[in-house]
């Protein structure tokens, strides 16, 4: 009953994805109504499998494992394809069908009329399929198929406007950026299995502890590198601003709250390895808070409302990483959780906005909608609220949770990283709120016209969103205060480190007094932006023009992508046209060439002509007397003869030869 | 290494090899004398293919699973005196590509069914023939016989790019194609005489009967001296290198690929000639040499892997670019051979049969793109997803297959490769997995040229999308790349059998296990029939 429950969560979605995918492939047999049903349907049914499951674990946390089938296997390789129950993917489980269903539901709404709409839903369920593979994967290969899996429908879900030239180009650079880290991941795959002879984690982790400091580092690293691709960390973060090119649930569903946190899983999920590699986790931690503060500063000038919230994405992934950095892997996943609630429900009111104003994007074109769009309005508050850290919300459980860890872990540096780009992210979310829904309207005359609030449809989901955002951090929390919480004793057995790493005390005081400084630091942010979008609003572009240089800087994001250009996408495209000019001068003009050299000997080619032609019984007959020739001639077995069947062999390379310049003349 | 023998007689009744070897020339000798219907001769040539397909399926079906035997084996003299025979057999190194061969010329037939109008007779009997080439390529364990069908092979593969190649240089392309191949068989021959005489004098040593023999059975038991494995190593290694082709002697490939008719890129690029050889032959007859330059030829498939899809990034021309993917996957199976390993030679033999579906199906569908725009190359192309969405939604399927995508039967084979790269020397599989980037960079990048991008521009002329005949073919090849990628058990188990005693030869060494004749039931079923 179990394995069965089990097995049916990713099945649900991919029966749909198989239905779906028939329907548009044989022209659309049946309406719009039936495909979105089996879309949000199958999810819910996942959701609903998946709750029955975690409520058994709940009981007996366990790890169960679930194996279907032998996938590959021969020699001392055998994989299969097998799920692995524990909290850890109770977690998982429950925030990918769970805020994976609202985006469905959102997504008929938001969807309704577009032209591809069967497509799209085929599409979203199959990344379902790939993201539950992911998440339940026993073993490497299992998680990978559904690492590769997602990020093949973020790539056709970015490109699901493919007659639009960005999509499509976003569409490539997601997935090849993705590649180089799966590389990364490949190798981690092939160091575990070279270490341990087995990719299943449970046996894996359990023999952990042998591996040797060097191996270790090497398998933290490579993972790492897979983990930076996928959760677009520095300096691979570049696809998922582009990525907002895709229709805004994907980026809501796929962009921020489920694919891009597969990294965290995954490095949560090995931190039995990390734990044996500081060098490795000193890396995690300081790309983690590095890329944090390093988004937060882009984001804070950037006047597309999808980029900015991309922005702010890549820079709560880096707090997810500066968590498990320091060793706060609970905290890690918690964050996960909660930013998966505030984020969703950012991009989906994002999207709501979008909707209302006929699909403009640019925040300078927006303002005063608060009015018009009084429920998106409250939603998107509460949004900003919750990511910037205002007290109770659950943002600011988390994110406080992580930046104490580091401060009583004595990571101060990492604090102090993560405290600055807490003050950026409240800042730009809340110059986001009041340049969006305050102030004077800029909207366009025609779109002011037609403004509206979104349909029941997409309003229900944005609700709830909403009601998790302000009451979701309470499961960190409740009943025993914090890292004491229900989460936190719940995914204890799986993220438990192994070895202590112990903070100092500092005193009952200091978890408040960081309460205090987290909860300062977003009220400054929101203050900052109130003053410099409410109180004075020409004071931006005074700012602007004054720091020219870095105002310049952040607008065009550090020049990233054009320096990435520079450096490595054109210059591989150099070498490969060099590469093809070699080949056809070089390495073919040396056949060519040989061709050439005959052609004065004009003589023969006619003979050898008909000797090619009807060559193929010829040679065989000509081998057969060459053999026995050269048989009758060796019974003495003299080795030395072999040169003898060198020269016959050679006579005939001759005539080949000759057969080029054939080729030359006579063409 | 003994390689113990199952007749055919015993396993199924019939010599099913021969039948499978031979029906396709009867085939065609039957299309030969219908002389008038055009439609009577599609017809039958389809009906050959088919019978020929479900009798390779039979073969599929009765094959015995993770063994190492030999089966369905024929025996017959041919040439005593010197040590030729007729014989036929397979194991779970060559059982894989005889249904593949059968299942692509099934399809070649469905596809010409439309796609050729001139010449029809010639141009389905020549089909006929290089298919009972191929599989008797496959079937065969006498060197020489293999060799005859190696050459053989020539004669209908020059015709069908010379006469039916649509390219203006085809006639170039045609001759290139079987000099290339001719210059390294001529080699190859050699090298296989050497092995006859390496045999002879250690029969003579040890006063046995035969005196020669060209039987890769018999030739397996007699160890070749390591001072000479060198030598023969190398000049097989010129036929296959050259067939395969490997880095750097591949130019005839992108000509013949671009100039020669699409059924004919189908079959060059899908069914991998050459490098069976080096499983086949070299591997197994000369462990020592392989492995003294086991890291010349890794080097060389990493090469080609890199260089490959380097070139083929920039190309604009559909059919050369697969042209040099497939160059690039000929090196990754190059790099699983020469790990010398289970995992490696395991991937080599799988990936060697999804490239089969992946890359000889990514041929079908630039034939379907040639045959609506009158191009293969980005210029008449952009939109396509708009324009033939279905088409659209199976290139990328192949594709997909072909960059090895986890789900897809290219996953299977690529990993396996790198896994067994890796455990020879970390650096082959570091360095090899830079392809799998650039696979995804050249394959998807031209995918967003040719298929994304506004409709706007290139809705000048409106484009049929996939007809029914070419909907099977796809979904045909679809079906397989999806059945292998998730669940590859029953074609493993095929392969395991021999991977294992090849993998332990390769450990070994060809100096353990030289006596031969151990197992008496072995040696009873060698007079088949």
């Amino acid at each position: 009953m179990f394995d069965l429950i089990v097995i049916l969560i990713p099945l649900f979605p991919l029966l749909a994805v198989v239905a779906n995918g028939l329907n548009v492939l044989l022209g659309h047999r049946y309406s719009d109504e039936i495909a979105h049903r089996l879309g949000w349907g199958s999810v819910l049914a996942s959701f609903v499998c998946a709750f029955w499951v975690v409520q058994h674990t709940l009981g007996a946390p366990a790890p169960r494992t679930v194996v279907v089938y032998r996938w590959i296997f021969g020699g001392d390789l055998t994989v299969n394809f097998g799920f692995l129950i524990d909290p850890l993917s109770c977690v998982m489980l429950l925030v990918v069908t769970g805020v994976g269903f609202l985006i469905h539901v959102y997504s008929v709404g938001y969807m309704h009329g577009e032209e591809g709409f069967t497509r799209f839903f085929a599409y979203m369920n199959l990344f379902m399929v790939s993201m539950l593979l992911l998440v339940m994967g026993n073993n490497y290969l299992v998680l990978f198929i559904g690492w590769e899996g997602v990020g093949l429908c973020s790539y056709l879900l970015i490109g699901y406007y493919y007659d639009r030239v960005s999509a499509a180009k976003a569409a490539t650079k997601a997935f090849v950026v993705n590649r180089i880290g799966d590389a990364g991941f490949l190798l981690a795959i092939f160091l575990v299995f070279a270490n341990f002879g087995t990719l299943d984690y449970t046996d894996v982790f359990a023999q952990a502890a042998k591996l040797t400091p060097t191996a270790a580092t090497a398998i933290a690293v490579c993972l790492f590198i897979g983990a930076v691709g996928k959760s677009a960390q520095l300096p691979l973060y570049t696809w998922l601003p582009d990525a907002m090119e895709g229709p805004t649930p994907v980026s809501a569903l796929i962009h921020a709250a489920t694919m891009v946190t597969a990294g965290v899983y995954m490095v949560v999920r090995n931190h039995a390895i990390y734990d044996l590699a500081p060098a490795a986790l000193l890396l995690v931690g300081v790309v983690g808070a590095a890329t944090a503060l390093f988004a937060a500063t882009i984001g804070l000038v950037q006047t597309d409302i999808k980029r900015v919230l991309a922005y702010s994405t890549v820079s709560q992934l880096g707090f997810m990483f500066l968590a498990c950095g320091v060793g706060a892997y609970a905290a890690a996943i918690f964050h996960l959780v909660t930013h998966a609630f505030f984020k969703a429900l950012l991009f989906l009111s994002a999207g709501s906005v979008i909707h209302a104003l006929a699909g403009e994007q640019d925040i300078r074109k927006m303002g005063g909608l608060w009015k018009a769009i009084p429920v998106t309005h409250g939603v998107f508050l509460i949004g900003t609220a919750a990511i910037a850290g205002f007290p109770f919300l659950s943002g600011w459980w988390s994110k406080d949770e992580i930046l104490g860890h580091a401060f009583t872990h004595g990571h101060y540096f990492l604090w102090f990283l993560g405290a600055t780009a807490a003050f950026c992210t409240a800042f730009y979310m809340s110059r986001l709120l009041y340049l969006t829904f305050y102030g004077e309207s800029r909207v366009d005359h025609d779109a002011a016209h037609h403004l509206h609030e979104s349909p029941r449809v997409m309003l229900a989901p944005l609700i709830l969103l909403a009601v998790l955002s302000v009451i979701g951090g309470l499961i960190g929390v409740i009943p025993g205060g914090l890292e004491n919480g229900w989460f936190h004793q719940f995914l204890r057995p799986v993220v438990s480190v192994s070895k202590g790493t112990a903070g100092h005390e500092g005193g009952p005081l200091l978890p408040y007094i960081l309460m205090a400084v987290t909860t300062v630091i977003a009220v400054g942010g929101w203050f900052l932006a109130h003053y410099f979008y409410q109180l004075k609003p020409d004071q931006p572009d005074r700012w602007a023009a004054k720091l020219r240089g870095a105002y310049a800087l952040l607008l065009n994001k550090y020049w990233v992508d054009e320096v990435y250009d520079k450096t490595v996408v054109e210059p591989v495209k150099r070498l490969g046209r060099r590469c093809d000019a070699v080949d056809t001068g070089v390495v073919d003009g040396a056949v060519v060439g040989v061709r050439r050299l005959n052609e004065a000997s004009a003589a023969a080619s006619t003979w050898v002509e008909k000797y090619v032609i009807y060559g193929g019984l010829n040679v065989t007959g000509f081998a057969n007397h060459l053999a026995s020739r050269v048989l009758r001639r060796l019974q003495t077995g003299l080795v030395h003869h072999y040169a003898t069947i060198l020269v016959a062999g050679f006579v005939l390379l001759v005539n080949l030869i000759v057969l080029f310049f054939w080729v030359g003349g006579g063409s | 290494m003994i390689l113990n023998e199952v007749a055919a007689g015993q396993q199924i009744g019939f010599p099913i090899l021969t039948v499978l070897t031979f029906l396709p020339f009867l085939g065609a000798v039957v299309i030969w004398l219908f002389q008038k219907d055009e439609d009577l001769i599609l017809k039958s040539a389809l009906a050959v293919a088919g019978l020929e397909f479900f009798i390779s399926a039979v073969l599929f079906w009765h094959f015995t699973p993770n063994s190492a035997h030999i089966q369905f084996a024929e025996r017959a003299s041919w040439i005593p005196a010197i040590g030729i025979g007729y014989h036929l057999g397979v194991d779970g190194i060559s059982v894989l590509f005889i249904p593949l061969t059968a299942f692509l010329l099934v399809l070649i037939m469905v596809y010409s069914w439309d796609a050729e109008k001139t010449l029809l007779k010639p141009y389905l009997m020549a089909l006929l023939a290089l298919e009972g080439t191929m599989i008797g390529v496959f079937a065969s364990l006498d060197l020489i016989l293999f060799f005859v069908f190696w050459e053989l092979m020539l004669i209908p593969g020059y015709f069908l790019i010379k006469l039916w190649g649509p390219g203006a240089d085809r006639q170039y392309a045609a001759l290139k194609y079987v000099l290339y191949t001719l210059t390294g068989s001529v080699l190859m021959l050699v090298g296989i005489v050497l092995l006859n005489l390496n045999f002879h004098t250690a029969a003579v040593a040890s006063h046995t009967e035969p005196l020669y023999s060209f039987d890769l059975v018999d030739l397996l038991t007699v160890p070749v001296p390591p001072e000479q494995q060198a030598l023969i190593f190398f000049l097989l290694f010129f036929g296959f290198a050259f067939k395969a082709p490997v880095f750097p002697f591949h130019t005839w490939l992108p000509t013949a690929l671009v100039e020669g008719p699409i059924v004919m890129s189908v079959l060059l690029a899908g069914v991998k000639l050459g490098t069976y050889g080096f499983i086949r032959f070299s591997l197994p007859l000369l462990p020592e040499a392989s492995r003294s330059w086991m890291w010349v030829m890794a080097a060389l498939g990493l090469a080609a892997i890199i260089y490959g899809a380097l070139i083929a990034l920039v190309q604009t021309d559909f059919r050369r670019l697969l042209a040099f993917s497939s160059i690039s996957h000929l090196g990754f199976v190059m790099l699983g051979l020469f790990a010398l390993n289970f995992q490696g030679l395991q991937g080599s033999l799988l990936q060697m049969i999804n490239l089969g579906f992946s890359t000889a199906g990514l041929f079908f569908m630039v034939g379907f793109l040639y045959t609506r725009t009158g191009s293969a190359d980005l210029a008449a192309y952009g939109g396509l997803a708009h324009r033939v969405p279905l088409l659209a939604t199976f290139v990328l399927i192949l594709g997909l297959a072909s960059i090895g995508l986890p789900g897809t039967n290219g996953f299977v084979g690529e990993f396996l490769i790198l896994v067994g790269a890796f455990r020879a020397h970390w650096v082959l599989a570091a360095v090899g997995v830079l392809g799998v980037i650039l696979g995804a960079a050249y394959f998807l990048w031209y995918y967003e040229r040719a298929f994304f991008g506004p409709a706007a521009a290139s809705a000048l002329k409106p484009l049929q999308d996939l007809q029914p005949r070419e909907w099977g073919i796809a979904v045909a090849l679809g079906v397989m790349i999806l059945w292998i990628g998730l669940y590859p058990a029953p074609f493993l188990n095929m392969i395991n059998g021999s991977v294992q005693a090849l993998a332990d030869r390769l450990e070994q060494g060809s100096r353990v296990q030289a006596v031969r004749g151990s197992e008496p039931a072995a040696t009873a079923q060698r007079a088949v029939r």
